[in-house]
């Protein structure tokens, strides 16, 4: 166990490592700058700005000290949102994505493995067809239809819920529904096709010779052989949802991480850029590990490392 | 033997698997009966019906297989009648069974005490200390050495010849009246094979049970088998003692099958002789006796018209026109 920690720890390392240095280079590649966007600028101002982020230093200086600051666990300054480090905004950003995409996650899972269960067990019937048409439909509807369509049924219309953020439990039942649409319906998926290739194995008829209920059947015989693909997709599927959804959050005006993500592009905020890519390559890294381990308790035969 | 009550009775038994492609008709009037303490074994190629018979005892049949006749009376309850429910009560319990392979018929992310203490628990009133002091008992006698380390070990860290005693721990964990056993050597190496079946036999003189035993290998039945049941095309064709069906066998389908066994008394360079053409087509069974199409003596009358049983003796009868042109021929 030590070594396959130890081992993990400098994959995980590794890989941060990859990911700033492509990031860092491909984001020069890119373009324009920081300070293009906004009305001219005398050429004084603009070295003098340059000065102080430091971008008049030759591009490998600049490399150099990003990975020395990365070290010391500071991601710099927004060149965007001034005087903000990049720090404060993540920490200002993620709890609020965390909360909603966490919750999002969970009432996915509650709702996507019963409908798939109950779909796999009822193979052919009815209810298997409206299962499939509703995990296909779930599927097919992107999350800012399902956002829209929501805040026009609930906000416009009828004056339920919130249209904006404002903290409470009433503004988290939108977005919520919105990030959990497209997972609850890709789960009912996988867990059906999964449940459906256990029933068929032989120890799912040994369990019956026993004599063992239809429920024991399913919830301890099946499920815990049929939910390993559901762990393998939940991984990079909470890392995701966790950082927050760009879309749900702008239709919601919700001030989580996933705006700060894509506007940190388009505006060119050096560090926001690469503050985000590598605070989500680390949370996936880290839910990757996860991962790993739970398929390690979920199924003996996984040998971890 | 034959004053033991009757355990199992058989009687008519039709069963299809409706399929998209039609009906599968898998089962065509099987009778059989067993008595108590008794073995006997089920021969047949594969599609005979020998496995679907079995698995119709305990209501096992997989969709979209049914049962569209007859009936099966076993141990004081007709199984054909019975619900889901009561059926549950039935499994693992008065009657169990064990499957070809050993390596998938366990569940794999539990391990073998919690697999074997599941059925004692579900079946008897033991708590979870005398279930798991049950299910080392029943290691020890499956011959299963330090039995308290297994309880706590895995599937796939046991061999097959053990996963294999564990199943069978497992069958035997309420001393049921009836075992099936649905060729449980084929996938093990050959010398494993010889250990399970006397395992079978030495653990059937200590609980009495009855055993069916299903299988294609005649070497196996010979030795262990007191009856003999021979399928083909769903029906059974032959049925008698080892000695009816090894020595005076009458239909030509299982004297095909005797001839395509080696044997050690054959005379030098004897070669094997195979039965020719292809298993009959279950979706459109002929209307006269299933194995006439790859008959070497078949008459005209074998393919219009499905032959009765004929009583050869009091243990043997067979299925075959050939019975009937002889006895006329020597009643002449």
């Amino acid at each position: 166990m030590a070594r396959y920690i130890v081992k993990r720890v400098s994959y995980a390392l590794l890989t941060l490592f990859l990911v700033s240095t492509i990031t860092f280079w491909l984001m020069y590649l890119v373009p324009g700058g920081p300070f293009l966007s906004e009305k001219a600028k005398s050429e004084a101002t603009m070295a003098a700005l340059e000065e102080k982020y430091g971008l008049d230093q030759p591009k490998i200086v600049q490399y150099k000290n990003y990975l020395v600051n990365l070290l010391h666990g500071d991601l710099g300054v927004s060149t965007k949102q001034r005087g903000r480090s990049v720090n404060d905004i993540i920490a200002d950003g993620f709890p609020v994505s965390a909360k909603i995409g966490g919750t999002a996650i969970l009432v996915a899972i509650l709702i996507g493995i019963p409908l798939g269960s109950i779909a796999a067990l009822n193979r052919g019937k009815w209810i298997d067809h409206l299962i499939i048409v509703l995990s296909t439909t779930g599927i097919a509807i992107p999350s800012f239809i399902v956002a829209t369509l929501l805040m026009y049924v609930f906000s416009v219309q009828n004056n339920l819920l919130p249209t904006y953020w404002r903290g409470d439990f009433k503004s988290m039942i939108l977005p919520v529904i919105s990030l959990a649409f497209y997972p609850s319906a890709y789960i009912a998926r996988l867990i059906r096709s999964s449940i459906l290739d256990v029933l068929g194995q032989d120890y799912m008829t040994t369990a019956r010779a026993k004599g063992l209920s239809q429920f024991v059947r399913l919830f301890k015989h099946a499920l815990r052989n049929a939910i390993l693909p559901v762990v393998t997709y939940l991984g990079p599927a909470i890392a995701g949802i966790l950082a927050g959804s760009f879309v749900v959050e702008k239709i919601l005006t919700i001030p989580g991480l996933g705006g700060a993500f894509i506007s940190s592009i388009t505006s060119r905020d050096y560090p926001l850029i690469m503050g985000t890519a590598v605070f989500f390559a680390t949370l996936l890294i880290v839910l990757n590990v996860i991962v790993d381990i739970a398929y390690k308790i979920i199924d003996p035969r996984i040998k971890l490392n | 033997m034959s004053e033991n009550n009757v355990l199992l009775d058989v009687k008519n038994l039709r069963l299809s698997f409706f399929t998209p492609g039609g009906e599968v008709q898998s089962l065509r009037d099987v009778s059989f009966q067993l008595r108590e303490g008794e073995v006997l074994g089920i021969v047949g190629e594969s599609g005979s019906g020998k496995s679907v018979s079995a698995f119709s005892i305990m209501k096992l049949t997989p969709y979209p297989g049914k049962v569209i006749g007859g009936s099966i009376e076993f141990n004081g309850h007709t199984i054909t009648e019975l619900s889901e429910k009561e059926m549950r009560k039935i499994r693992g319990n008065e009657v169990s069974i064990i499957f070809q392979d050993p390596m998938t018929s366990l569940n794999p992310v539990y391990t073998i005490g919690n697999q074997i203490c599941e059925v004692i628990l579900l079946h008897t009133d033991a708590n979870k200390a005398q279930a798991k002091k049950r299910a080392i008992e029943l290691l020890t006698l499956v011959g299963i050495n330090e039995p308290e380390k297994r309880l706590k070990q895995y599937p796939h860290e046991l061999s097959g010849g053990m996963r294999q005693r564990v199943m069978i721990a497992i069958a035997l964990a309420c001393e049921p009246k009836l075992l099936i056993a649905d060729e449980p050597t084929t996938a093990l190496d050959v010398t494993i094979q010889a250990q399970i079946l006397e395992l079978m036999m030495e653990l059937k003189e200590k609980i009495g049970m009855s055993i069916i035993m299903i299988t294609h290998d005649l070497g196996v039945v010979s030795t262990m088998c007191d009856k003999i049941a021979v399928m083909y095309g769903g029906k059974i064709v032959e049925y008698g003692t080892a000695d009816d069906i090894f020595y005076h066998s009458k239909h030509e389908y299982t004297k095909g099958l005797l001839k395509s066994i080696p044997r050690l008394d054959a005379v030098e360079h004897e070669k094997l002789v195979p039965i020719e053409g292809t298993p009959v087509d279950v979706m459109n069974p002929p209307a006269g006796c299933p194995f006439a199409p790859r008959c070497n003596s078949c008459m005209k009358i074998c393919l219009r018209q499905m032959p009765e049983y004929t009583d050869i003796s009091d243990t043997h009868y067979s299925a075959c026109w050939l019975i009937q042109k002889e006895a006329f021929e020597g009643g002449n």
